[in-house]
C-alpha cells in the first residue's frame, strides 16, 4: 500500500498562480522520501493539499488508501505535519501545545500528557515544558513542532524544510531521530534545501520544478545516473595557466586551485600521473558540490525548461 | 510506538471538541484582566452613573425602578460583547499565528471546530454575565420570575454572538476588521437594543425600526425572564434567536466548508 498516493493534482490560486500542474506521485509505506525543489516550485503547496490546509484544484490524493475527498477523517489521523513557517501558539507553553493536539486527534488527557512527557523528552525540550514557547530558540520551536507532529503517532510525517535555520549539531541529531522513527516504520516524507540531508537521509526522491514533477526516482539510482563529477585540486605550487591534457577539460580557479571535470569512465590515477608529468603536484582534492546538488542544479535548469 | 486501540469517530470529535473549549478556557482564564474584569468593572460605573445617580431622577421605567430595569440589559450587553470579542478575537489570532492549523489538519470535522470555539464565546459570556450580575446585586435587588425563559435567552444569545464573532474572525484579514464590527454594528445595535429605555417612549417609526433590531428581542426575552416584563412578543423573540442561530451556524459552517480565508 502507498502511503501517499497523488494522481493529477492541481492548483490554482485566486491570483493566477498555476503551482501545481498535474501531479504524480507515489510514496511507498516505510519510505524515506525526498522532495526537492527551487522556491516557488510547488512542495509546500502539494504539502499543503495533502493535509487539507489548501484546497485543490483537481486531482486526487489518497493516504494510506483514505481519499481525502471521501475520507477526509481517516486521512487526516494518519498524517502528521511539521510546517516550514512557525504555526505555534508563542502564549502557550510546549507542553500544553502538545497535550492539546493530541486531544484534537481524540487521545484522553492522560495519554495525552503520557505521550507529551515521551516525545518532549525525546526531542530534549523536556526542562522547557512549562516555558512560553515564544522565549524558546527557533531550533526548540521548530523540535516542538516535530513534538507535536508526533504525539497522535502518525503512520505518515511530513516535514517541511525541519532543519532550517538549526546549527549543525542539532541538526545531525535530528536526523538521526528521523532515522530511528523511520526505522521504527514511520513514512517519513521531507523537503528540504540542504541536499546533503536528502542524500544522507532518503531513499527515494521527487524533484519538483515549476509545478511538475521533473523526476522521481530512487536515491541511489538517480546519483549513479550523474556521469561527471566536478573536483577540486589543490596545488602545492601555484601555476600560471591551467594544463592542457587530452580527455579532461581544466579551469584555473586561483593559481593554487585547479577544477576538472571527471567523467564515470576516466580513472583518477590516469589524471594524477599526467598532472604530475606536467609539473602540476595535487596535495587534497574534493568535490566542488554534492552529488545531488549537481543533479538538482542540472534538472532544475530554469533557462532551457518549457513552461 | 505504543499499541492503543484506535478511538471511535465520535470519541475523537468529543475530546476534541472538549480540547478547543478547554484551551479557549485557559485563554479566557489566563488573560483574565482582559476576559473578564473590563466588562464588570464598566457594568459597575453603568449602574452607579445611569442607576444610582441618573435612574434616581428618572424614577420608574415600565413600572419597574430604572436601576432594575436596566440590570438585565446591561447583563445581555456584556453577555453580547464578550461572546462576540472572544471568538472573532481567537480565531483572528489563531489564523494570523497559523496555530489555527493545529486543529485544521486534525481529524475533526468542521462543526465541531465552530462549536468548540462557540463553546468557548458562550463559557466566556456567561463568565462575564455572571460577574456582572454579581455587580447588579451591589446596586439592586434582581428577581427571577422566569428561570428557563432567562437562561434560554442568555445561551440563545450567547451562541448568536459567537457565532458572529466566528464569521467575523474567519473574513478578518487584520485587526482593524476585528474591531470594525463591534464598533460600528454592535455598540449600535446594544444601545439601540432597550437596554436603558422602553421603546414605548419611541415615536411610532422609531419603535417600528426598533423591531428590526436582533438585540431588542434577545434584552426583552432575558428581561421578560428575570422581570416579567417584555417591549416585545417574547415568543416571537425566542423564534428570532434559534432562526438566527442556526441561519448563523450554517454560514459558519459554510465559510469552513469553502475554506474562506483560511485555505487559500
Amino acid at each position: 500500500m502507498y502511503a501517499l498516493s497523488v494522481h493529477g493534482l492541481s492548483k490554482r490560486y485566486r491570483n493566477g498562480v498555476h503551482a501545481l500542474q498535474g501531479i504524480d506521485l507515489q510514496v511507498a509505506e516505510g519510505d524515506f522520501f525526498a522532495l526537492l525543489g527551487p522556491n516557488g516550485a510547488g512542495k509546500s503547496t502539494l504539502i499543503s493539499i495533502c493535509t487539507s490546509l489548501v484546497t485543490k484544484t483537481a486531482g486526487s490524493v489518497q493516504v494510506f488508501g483514505h481519499d481525502l475527498d471521501t475520507d477526509l477523517e481517516r486521512a487526516k489521523s494518519c498524517i502528521g505535519i511539521v510546517p516550514q513557517e512557525f504555526n505555534l501558539n508563542m502564549f502557550e507553553t510546549p507542553e500544553t501545545i502538545v497535550v492539546n493536539q493530541a486531544g484534537f486527534y481524540g487521545i484522553p488527557r492522560a495519554l495525552a500528557r503520557e505521550r507529551a512527557e515521551k516525545y518532549l523528552r525525546q526531542l530534549s525540550l523536556w526542562d522547557k515544558r512549562r516555558s512560553m514557547t515564544r522565549t524558546l530558540s527557533g531550533g526548540m520551536k521548530r523540535r516542538l513542532m516535530i513534538a507535536r507532529a508526533l504525539v497522535h503517532e502518525p503512520k505518515l510525517l511530513i516535514l517541511d524544510e525541519p532543519t532550517a535555520g538549526v546549527d549543525i549539531e542539532i541538526r545531525r541529531s535530528m536526523w538521526d531521530f528521523l532515522r530511528e522513527l523511520n526505522e521504527q516504520g514511520i513514512t517519513i516524507i521531507l523537503t528540504t534545501h540542504y541536499l546533503e540531508e536528502a542524500e544522507n537521509l532518503c531513499r527515494n526522491i521527487a524533484i519538483i520544478d515549476r509545478g511538475r514533477i521533473a523526476e522521481a526516482d530512487r536515491m541511489d539510482s538517480l546519483l549513479r545516473r550523474l556521469h561527471i563529477e566536478t573536483l577540486v585540486l589543490s596545488l602545492r605550487a601555484p601555476i600560471a595557466m591551467a594544463p592542457k591534457i587530452a580527455g579532461y577539460e581544466f579551469q584555473l580557479a586561483d593559481p593554487q586551485t585547479l577544477e576538472v571535470e571527471v567523467g564515470k569512465d576516466q580513472d583518477l590515477n590516469g589524471l594524477f600521473a599526467r598532472l604530475s608529468t606536467e609539473g602540476v603536484q595535487v596535495v587534497s582534492m574534493r568535490n566542488k558540490v554534492n552529488r545531488l546538488e549537481e543533479i538538482f542544479m542540472r534538472l532544475v535548469d530554469r533557462s532551457g525548461a518549457a513552461p | 510506538m505504543s499499541a492503543v486501540p484506535a478511538p471511535s469517530r465520535a470519541r475523537i470529535r468529543w475530546i476534541g471538541f472538549q480540547t478547543i473549549v478547554l484551551r479557549e478556557m485557559g485563554r479566557i482564564l489566563r488573560i483574565w484582566g482582559q476576559t473578564i474584569v473590563p466588562s464588570a468593572v464598566t457594568a459597575a460605573l453603568y449602574f452607579v452613573i445611569f442607576g444610582s445617580l441618573i435612574g434616581s431622577r428618572i424614577g420608574q421605567m415600565d413600572g419597574i425602578e430604572y436601576m432594575q430595569y436596566i440590570a438585565p440589559g446591561l447583563i445581555m450587553m456584556a453577555v453580547i460583547t464578550n461572546s462576540y470579542a472572544n471568538v472573532s478575537s481567537s480565531v483572528f489570532s489563531a489564523k494570523f499565528a497559523r496555530y489555527l492549523e493545529e486543529i485544521m489538519v486534525a481529524p475533526l470535522p468542521n462543526w465541531v471546530i465552530v462549536a468548540g470555539y462557540v463553546g468557548g464565546g458562550v463559557l466566556r459570556g456567561l463568565l462575564v454575565g455572571g460577574a456582572v450580575t454579581v455587580a447588579a446585586l451591589f446596586f439592586t435587588h434582581l428577581p427571577v420570575h422566569h428561570l428557563i425563559a432567562t437562561l434560554v435567552a442568555v445561551l440563545l444569545t450567547a451562541i448568536i454572538f459567537s457565532l458572529a464573532g466566528f464569521i467575523n474572525g474567519v473574513f478578518a484579514r487584520n485587526f482593524d476588521q476585528v474591531n470594525w464590527i463591534p464598533t460600528f454594528i454592535l455598540t449600535p445595535l446594544t444601545y439601540f437594543g432597550g437596554v436603558f429605555y422602553s421603546i414605548n417612549l419611541l415615536p411610532e417609526w422609531a419603535r417600528t425600526l426598533s423591531f428590526a433590531n436582533p438585540v431588542l428581542h434577545m434584552v426583552n426575552a432575558f428581561r421578560f425572564g428575570f422581570l416579567d416584563r417584555s417591549d416585545v412578543a417574547v415568543g416571537w423573540a425566542f423564534g428570532i434567536m434559534a432562526l438566527a442561530a442556526v441561519v448563523l451556524f450554517f454560514v459558519a459552517l459554510r465559510l469552513m466548508d469553502r475554506g474562506t480565508g483560511l485555505k487559500d
